[in-house]
């Protein structure tokens, strides 16, 4: 079943008299369970696609059908709430709120549900974070955390209204090997898990821990491939902590 | 949004930038401190001027020079004689001159002072009794003695705490004999010490020291109360023979029963302190451009974090909601702390200053309500402008 379908989207912008086309006529279906990557170099539209796919923008033509749900014509209002019950977003720069708990952080998609529904906000926010394997941080500020703990905030907040898809930019754009390691390795798992996942990404060491990559340019997709050899970021974490462990002994004698 | 959620996202970025937000509130502080101060002052010497007049007598009737210029003044002594020989309504009547700021000297030292010169009746239509000594007679009006009573606080600046009567003090040039000392009668509504006085008889005070020979008012206390209209209607009539006027042409004077006295003190402090309290009023309204300025600035300060409110389900409401209720908020509390340092400021007053100061429910209200309004006001358009940003712009902003 696909979570995501695109047919035929384009987006122009006009600057001044040049009709700038970021995209230009693009099919897309993301079936439930999948872990896509989408590369391409800087200029190829693939920040466009992702605010598109995260209805943070409309497409000047075609339709997107997300969760069963066309959105091409919503409003704001709506396309606001669809972010909130439909899309859990990851960022390059975390985009936590400072100065604001992580518990807090994570409760801020509850905060603006409209659905009217009645959730216990702090336990629902509470055990996300216990399920990133933050449960003993709840109450520290951004700024207390390392970056692999701000992402892992980010994740939790992303996944707190157990969304449709979540949509990542970059997420381990600002990370070391171990951090990049780690998250992704919660990606992953929540992949196995079940959780559809869309990754933009410039990094081919990122992008095969993925299922399935999607290389644009020029606002076009120039190549769909499955990873055949794919790699689990859990293992090479262990890989990586047991050689530098080795390495800090080596050093030491 | 829940109200709850509302006060606390607001209260937490308040508080989040405490020196600054309390910088902004502060134009609010002062605004409304100082309205309600304004106020209670205004009412408070209003209330004040009220009771004094009050406590003259209750069947007080006055005859004055027509306000305007000092040489419109034509009332004489021969109005005062003709009052006195043809009205049928008046228990007392003394004619009075009124010299401010005249030097008395006496003892080894002086002082600048009022010097009234009245009649024997005054004392008894001020009722302000003689302490020591005795209020100079008609006697001595007709003799033109140079005989002086003073108030309490010349002669403890003359003489200290010896005993006046019996001295000799000077008034500019003409040399008085102390024969009373007034019983204290404490300052006026507006601050004056009625006790920094010396009188004199009217007519010697007329020869001595005036030229143009006229003098500054007739005052008269009315046989009952249930007279006092035909009581002013004959003084009218009467005063109207003694200057000669025409029928129909406008009167040269005033005749005023305390009623009308009562309206005419109350009116000049009435338009000060409602002038004032306009004054207080535009430092609200600059108070109220302070906040809009701080929330423009933390409008573009916190362009990311309403970038990250709207990626995760914001809508434009929820953003103009979480800023215009901390632009009430701010104001609120300003006025808050303002009503409270109103209150310690009247209670010193009062306290310390001995300056009446009434603080009334409304004037409180009204200024609480004010405050917020320019809450909303000056906060709606920084509000609007955050709820306005689209939320990719937001997010990449720098």
């Amino acid at each position: 079943m696909a979570i995501i379908e695109l047919r035929r989207i384009k987006r122009h912008y006009v600057m001044g008299d040049i009709v700038v086309k970021a995209i230009r006529g693009l099919d897309l279906d993301v079936d439930v369970g999948e872990f896509v990557a989408i590369m391409g170099p800087s200029g190829s539209g693939k920040s466009t696609l992702m605010n598109i796919l995260g209805c943070l923008d409309n497409p000047t033509e075609g339709s997107y059908v997300l969760d069963g749900l066309e959105t091409s014509k919503a409003s704001l209002d709506e396309f606001a709430d669809i972010r909130n019950e439909k899309i859990g977003f990851v960022f390059q720069g975390f985009n936590l709120l400072s100065r604001t708990s992580a518990l807090e952080n994570v409760e801020l998609p509850l905060f603006y549900d409209h659905s009217g529904k009645k959730i216990d906000q702090r336990s629902l926010a509470q055990m996300t974070l216990e399920e990133v394997g933050l449960g003993g941080r709840l109450d520290h500020m951004p700024n207390q955390l390392s970056g692999g703990q701000q992402q892992r905030v980010a994740i939790a907040r992303a996944m707190v209204k157990d969304p449709a898809f979540v949509l990542a930019d970059e997420p381990t754009g600002n990370l070391d090997t171990e951090m990049t390691l780690e998250i992704m390795s919660l990606f992953q798992d929540l992949n196995d898990r079940g959780k559809t996942i869309v990754m933009v990404t410039h990094e081919p060491d990122v992008a095969i821990y993925t299922k399935r990559i999607i290389t644009m340019r020029d606002g076009e997709i120039i190549s769909d491939t499955p990873v055949t050899n794919r790699k689990r970021a859990a293992d090479e974490l262990a890989e990586w902590k047991r050689k530098h462990a080795y390495l800090a002994e080596g050093a030491r004698t | 949004m829940t109200i709850s959620k509302l006060v606390n996202v607001s209260l937490r970025s308040i508080m989040r930038n405490k020196m600054r937000s309390f910088l902004t509130a502060l134009g609010i502080i002062i605004g409304v401190c100082s309205v309600i101060v304004m106020v209670a002052v205004g009412s408070g010497s209003q209330a004040q001027i009220k009771n004094q007049i009050a406590s003259m007598g209750t069947n007080l009737l006055m005859v004055m020079p027509p306000r305007g210029p000092r040489e419109a003044n034509r009332l004489v002594m021969a109005d005062v004689q003709k009052l006195r020989d043809e009205s049928s309504y008046l228990s007392a009547l003394t004619g009075e001159l009124r010299l401010s700021s005249t030097n008395v000297v006496g003892g080894s030292t002086y002082r600048s002072t009022s010097v009234y010169g009245v009649e024997p009746d005054y004392i008894k239509i001020k009722d302000w009794p003689v302490k020591k000594g005795e209020f100079f007679t008609d006697k001595d009006l007709s003799a033109r003695n140079k005989v002086a009573v003073v108030g309490t606080t010349v002669a403890k600046q003359l003489f200290g705490d010896g005993d006046p009567i019996g001295q000799s003090i000077r008034i500019e040039t003409t040399p008085f004999l102390i024969v009373g000392l007034l019983e204290s009668k404490g300052s006026t509504g507006m601050g004056n010490d009625q006790d920094d006085v010396v009188m004199v008889p009217l007519d010697t005070a007329i020869n001595r020291l005036t030229k143009d020979r006229k003098i500054s008012s007739i005052e008269m206390s009315v046989v009952s109360e249930d007279l006092m209209a035909q009581a002013q209607a004959e003084v009218t009539t009467i005063m109207r023979e003694s200057h000669k006027l025409a029928d129909g042409a406008a009167a040269d004077f005033d005749v005023m029963n305390q009623e009308q006295i009562i309206q005419t003190a109350s009116q000049t402090s009435q338009t000060l302190t409602t002038l004032l309290a306009a004054i207080a009023g535009v430092s609200l309204i600059v108070g109220g451009i302070g906040i809009m300025n701080i929330m423009l600035v933390s409008v573009t300060e916190r362009t990311r974090e309403i970038g990250i409110r709207m990626s995760v389900g914001a809508r434009k409401r929820d953003i103009l909601m979480q800023f215009l209720s901390e632009s009430v908020f701010l104001s609120l509390l300003g006025g808050l702390v303002g009503i409270i340092l109103a209150l310690l400021l009247t209670y010193v007053m009062r306290t310390f200053m001995h300056t009446p100061a009434l603080v009334s429910p409304i004037v409180i209200a009204t200024s609480a309500g004010f405050a917020a309004a320019v809450g909303i006001f000056f906060g709606f358009y920084p509000a609007r402008k955050a709820a306005n940003l689209y939320p990719i712009d937001a997010l990449r902003y720098e």
